[in-house]
């Protein structure tokens, strides 16, 4: 597809940040901070549900170099919810600081600050608990409607109505339809109804949940933290500690990846709870075990399909229900599972008659999930995809063609998400590009290559959003500097994913200049804009849109002080090429004029903030197809080849948006066939640690293959929609698929391991 | 505790540690940032450093073990990783940077060690370097790029 | 988190083994293992000043010496060149090369470890430990030995001439092993060790001589039955004993194949 020539835009330059990060200068969290901070531990529950029925912390705290050790007793009955969410606050407020009511193998049992690590390490060793073990609700089948609560307190709250009852040990639920399903279902020639589960997978960035937290010289609040999201985590403070929010600043520096554990403030009250209460600096590191026992991972699903077809593979009804864990607390459970349908269920709407979804959300005493990269549609996309690449080969139909026949295409209403228009969809071409690059035609066919071993192909499509609609907002401010340079200001969180250096490019585009002569700021609540944060895939969608309106703002201004200078009304200049023009004259003044004018007998600012919301939420699509080599006596599989095609409206920075989908295949990859979280029978999760929690090495991902096909998003800054998450959705159908090829078997459970393939046979397909 | 003395790049150290303190504590202690915990089971990588022109991984090597050595860190080897690390750059493969120092010192190794490596040798080398964010690809084409470049220019 | 209150280099080896005969002291090797322990160390010895890192050759073994690491066994030519490669090939897929620089092979082998690689090719060798005051005796023996206060100083490869293959199953390309397999032939006898049972590797011979009267299919395929029939098998989080059992069968077949050249 054409576009215009840009200046900034659709162009791959480099990160503003990359040779400090590649040099390793000290710009995160951990490497920014003063080393006078007190150290913060956290004493964890061994059990899965629980009463502390007698804590004493005498012995721990005459333990030298102990500062404050606090327990249940010592704080606010203020009921909150960590999630990093905008108003009305979805998730419900079920947490305390510390909760004398344990509910999973991890939860916080007291707090310890110690002068140095040693002392605070031996006092959580000296802490004696007494605790009333009760039964745990660890199956989530069971859990909706148990005689066994996970949250029987009085003082649950829901904000906001998703139909969530903790005396039903549900967070959500809802159900939803369109048309007539029972009757088409009837009348379809093939009906499938098939059972999908995938794992409560860990973000695992390579830097663990950390903050630091100090009172400044007004005596406020002062939070440095690995966050995406800072002015949540000022409100979710003023909650949980019951401060006013002007008592709070909250600044992140570098983050080492975040993946959307960092939408959610795991980390944050403890250490301000400890400089709330001393006065002093403090500092908490969560250790990789607490990152992996207590973090925030990805809702654990299982999502029953049922999909009616004619014969002629036409998909004529879908029928979803997804029950997703939402583990002992409810942080994004009623936001995450709605994309397991919503995100799905659309891809089909070439041909689609009618549909339903429904779902349910449940506590269990297992650790409490949050957001991950994909946030339920990974789920539902992997069930869905999977369903129709099994009709494709019961009907004997090529997998790619009954992809045509029924899917979506530009210029449709989407009735499964919220009925919006396909402004920009290349989902058709993306599978035209991806099947011929790959040369799908060569490698689906099941090839053997000798000692147990073969080769074929599996292919996936997805979808996702680009922010959350009506809801989302993000800002920027852009400002004139007298050298002719300008200094943008975000709320949004560059968390390794480059979005400073994405919006430096729209604000180069706009003011005419070189991205070097754009330095960002951000995040910080005290200086920054509000901005929701980076999640939702929505920071160069959202926050785009108001960094392109601030410069429109701003050059507006700039006209106004450059006609003071040219001695004309505001109306006779224009902006063209980075000068301030006289219109019919060729008189002009440079932006460095209007910067020194800004500073000198000057009453206009020379700058400008604007905000961004938007009604729609506009799907980025992609295609994912793969080449496997499976070992049919051992189970093992080598990724060959993984082609994808995909559509994020215009790409603001193609080597970043390809990294990003490369990034996001891999972690795709780890989920299909080697992460995985498993559990004791009392509740605690065995992959504790990068020994037992697996991700894919160097080794594991085989040759990828990123291409892009443009559409343009009218709605989009300079028609980009996203990319962050929707590239994390399909390899988990894609494999699975080609895994069937290989050994007649449909897995319907992630990850599939050696073990599964070796041991399962085409006769245990259900 | 225990006195010693090591080389930390190219400057001689003398300090007094416990004797169970590990060599990354030591060296952050020292104001060596680059050097990044990522796991604690020897896993991820993220604290290579080089001890005598060896990598090894900073979080399980006893500050006592060592004493008398050479090490160093991405802070004594800027100017031999601005040979490559722009490559890497171009990619955007950078991205959230927590792994790599450890990628870094470790690349460094590897050219040291085998100046024309393939791209399995590469990809051999470096396995032990988790990255979460990249997903390989980019480390990859941005070393290879480099590797080109420079035969061009030879 | 492993806590230490006394750090030696010691400069004999008696003198390690006066420390060593202490209550909580331990000798380290390459630490890994011991790190990820909750043990409350009094003194821990370090053997790196005895010249115990070096691999020496001469017309009749190898003489590897127990601070030799994981990474220096894979590079040596000379014993790769012995043992085709399984050497390389049973250490290749550990962690990565910095792990392997550090992890010794008298770490590997004193641990008897059940997911040991390395236990698992040395034991299909002409393999011997010698110990400080044991002196040198067979690994298969060692490896059922009691642990007790002596010092592993080498482990002696015999060159008798032999046909060796190795190879392991990971659920992860850098993963502990759900299963490893080395086979050899040495003197006409076949051997194959099987480790990460998940218990320490265990050695079987050929004494039902299945294999003696020819090496083809048929004798492949019973002698991988006997083979699994006779190595108990247990499961963990990375695998079943059905599956292990069932591995044990696939790459006792594949070994023997590869070994004898038969594809």
């Amino acid at each position: 597809m054409e576009h215009k020539n840009y200046n900034a835009i659709n162009k791959s330059v480099r990160k503003k940040d990359a040779m400090q990060l590649l040099l390793g200068k000290p710009v995160y969290t951990e490497d920014v901070v003063p080393d006078d901070a007190l150290v913060v531990k956290l004493l964890r529950s061994p059990h899965a549900n629980a009463i502390v029925s007698e804590i004493n912390t005498k012995a721990a705290k005459l333990v030298p170099g102990v500062v404050d050790i606090y327990t249940w007793e010592d704080v606010p009955n203020n009921r909150f919810t960590n999630a990093g969410q905008t108003y009305p606050e979805a998730s419900p407020y079920d947490r305390l600081i510390i909760d004398r009511h344990v509910r999973f193998v991890g939860d916080v049992v007291a707090i310890v600050a110690a002068e140095n690590e040693k002392a605070a390490n031996k006092a959580l060793k000296l802490i004696k608990v007494k605790y009333d073990v009760l039964e745990a609700v660890l199956d989530f089948h069971t859990a909706k409607d148990s005689k066994l609560l996970v949250h029987p307190e009085d003082n649950w709250v829901a904000p906001c109505e998703v139909g969530g009852s903790n005396l039903r040990n549900l967070v959500a639920s809802e159900e939803s339809s369109q048309g007539d399903v029972d009757g088409i279902m009837a009348d379809c020639d093939i009906v499938l109804d098939r059972t999908y589960h995938t794992k409560a997978y860990n973000q695992a960035m390579m830097e663990t949940f950390r903050t630091y937290t100090s009172m400044d010289r007004y005596g406020r609040l002062h939070v440095i933290s690995s966050t995406q999201i800072v002015f949540h985590v000022r409100r979710i403070l003023s909650h949980a500690l019951g401060i006013p929010k002007t008592m709070i600043r909250v600044e992140k520096p570098r983050i080492g990846g975040g993946f959307g554990a960092k939408q959610t403030a795991i980390s944050e009250v403890y250490p301000a709870f400890v400089t709330y209460k001393t006065g002093r600096p403090a500092m908490i590191i969560f250790s990789r075990e607490e990152s992996q026992l207590a973090g925030s991972p990805r809702h654990e699903m299982e999502v029953r399909v049922r999909l009616g077809a004619s014969k002629d593979g036409k998909i004529r009804v879908l029928d979803l229900y997804t029950l997703s864990n939402s583990g002992a607390y409810g942080e994004h459970g009623p936001t995450t599972v709605g994309l397991s349908g919503h995100k799905s269920i659309p891809m089909y709407t070439g041909s689609l008659e009618a549909f339903r979804f429904n779902y349910d959300v449940v506590y269990t005493n297992t650790m409490a999930a949050g957001a991950y990269r994909g946030y339920g549609a990974t789920q539902g996309i992997f069930a869905l995809e999977t369903t129709v690449n099994e009709l494709a080969e019961k009907l004997g139909m090529d997998p790619t063609e009954i992809r045509y026949k029924n899917m979506l295409k530009e210029g449709m209403i989407m009735p499964a998400y919220y009925n919006e228009l396909a402004s920009a969809c290349a989902l058709d071409r993306c599978l035209d590009h991806c099947k011929e690059m790959f040369d799908w035609d060569a490698k689906y066919p099941v090839r053997d290559m000798g000692n147990g071993k073969v080769r074929t192909a599996g292919m996936g499509m997805a979808m996702q959003g680009s922010c959350i609609s009506n809801l989302d907002v993000g800002s920027a401010t852009v400002k004139l500097t007298e050298d002719g340079t300008f200094m943008l200001l975000i709320g949004a969180a560059d968390m390794g994913t480059g979005c400073d250096t994405i919006l430096a490019q729209m604000v180069a585009e706009c003011m005419d200049c070189s991205v070097d002569d754009v330095a960002v700021f951000g995040a910080d609540t005290d200086a920054s804009p509000y901005d929701s944060g980076s999640y939702a895939s929505s920071t160069t969608y959202i926050t785009g849109k108001a960094v392109e309106k601030a410069c429109m703002e701003l050059k507006t201004k700039m006209c106004t002080i450059a006609a003071g200078l040219l001695n004309c009304s505001v109306e006779e200049v224009y902006f063209e090429n980075g000068l301030l023009k006289r219109i019919n004259t060729d008189e002009s003044v440079s932006v460095k004029d209007i910067g020194v004018k800004a500073q000198l007998n000057n009453p206009q600012i020379a700058e400008a903030s604007a905000s961004h919301s938007s009604p729609v939420s506009p799907p980025p699509y992609m295609v994912g197809m793969v080449e496997i080599e499976l070992d049919k006596l051992t189970g093992e599989v080598s990724i060959i080849d993984f082609m994808s095609v995909v559509d994020c409206g215009i790409p603001i920075n193609p080597a970043l948006a390809r990294i990003q989908a490369e990034g996001g295949i891999v972690q795709g990859i780890g989920h299909t066939l080697m992460e995985n979280i498993t559990y004791s029978p009392e509740g605690k999760p065995y992959e504790s640690s990068f020994m037992q929690y697996k991700l894919p090495t160097r080794l594991d991902m085989g040759k990828l293959r990123v291409e892009f096909e443009h559409s343009f998003e009218p709605t989009g800054p300079f028609g980009a929609k996203s990319i962050g998450e929707i590239v994390i959705n399909t390899p988990a159908p894609a494999i699975a698929h080609a895994i069937y090829r290989a050994t007649g078997v449909w897995h319907r459970e992630i990850p599939i391991t050696p073990e599964r393939i070796a041991m399962s046979k085409p006769e245990d397909n259900k | 505790m225990i006195d010693i003395s090591l080389v930390l790049n190219g400057k001689k150290i003398t300090d007094t540690v416990d004797a169970d303190s590990l060599l990354i504590d030591f060296l952050r202690d020292h104001k060596c940032y680059s050097v990044k915990r990522g796991c604690e089971t020897s896993n991820c990588g993220l604290c290579t450093v080089l001890m005598d022109d060896t990598p090894v991984l900073s979080c399980s090597m006893l500050t006592a073990r060592a004493n008398g050595h050479k090490i160093y860190t991405l802070e004594g080897l800027t100017e031999e990783a601005s040979e490559f690390v722009g490559f890497i750059a171009d990619q955007g493969a950078d991205q959230c940077g927590f792994c790599n120092p450890g990628f870094v010192m470790n690349t460094i190794a590897l050219l040291r060690e085998n100046p024309d490596p393939t791209d399995d040798e590469i990809r051999a080398f470096l396995a032990g370097n988790l990255c979460r964010c990249s997903g390989y690809e980019g480390q990859l084409r941005g070393i290879r790029t480099f590797l080109d470049s420079r035969k061009k220019e030879a | 988190m492993v806590t230490i209150d006394n750090y030696v280099r010691a400069q004999s080896l008696e003198e390690a083994y006066e420390l060593n005969s202490a209550k909580n002291s331990r000798i380290i090797g390459g630490m890994l293992w011991i790190k990820l322990s909750n043990n409350k160390i009094k003194t821990a010895i370090d053997l790196s000043d005895l010249g115990l890192n070096r691999i020496e050759e001469d017309d009749k073994q190898f003489s590897i010496g127990s601070m030799v690491t994981l990474r220096d066994i894979e590079l040596n030519e000379s014993l790769n060149a012995y043992t085709n490669n399984s050497i390389r090939n049973s250490v290749k897929d550990i962690v990565g090369v910095q792990f392997r620089n550090m992890a010794t092979v008298g770490g590997s082998i004193w641990g008897r470890f059940g997911f040991s690689d390395v236990l698992t090719v040395f034991l299909a060798l002409d393999s011997y430990v010698e110990l400080y005051k044991g002196g040198i005796i067979p690994l298969s023996e060692f490896v059922n030995m009691k642990r007790d206060k002596d010092i592993l100083v080498r482990i002696i490869v015999k060159k008798t001439p032999l046909k060796v293959s190795y190879s392991s199953v990971r659920n992860q390309r850098t993963d502990f092993p759900v299963l490893t397999c080395a086979t050899s032939v040495i003197d006409g006898v076949y051997k194959v060790a099987i480790g990460a049972r998940p218990k320490k590797a265990m050695l079987v011979t050929d004494s039902d001589n299945i294999l003696a009267s020819g090496v083809n299919e048929t004798s492949i395929s019973a002698f991988a039955e006997y083979v699994a029939n006779n190595i108990p098998t247990s499961s963990n989080l990375r695998g079943s004993s059905e599956y292990r059992t069932h591995l044990i069968k696939v790459l006792t077949e594949r070994n023997i194949k590869n070994m004898e050249g038969i594809s």
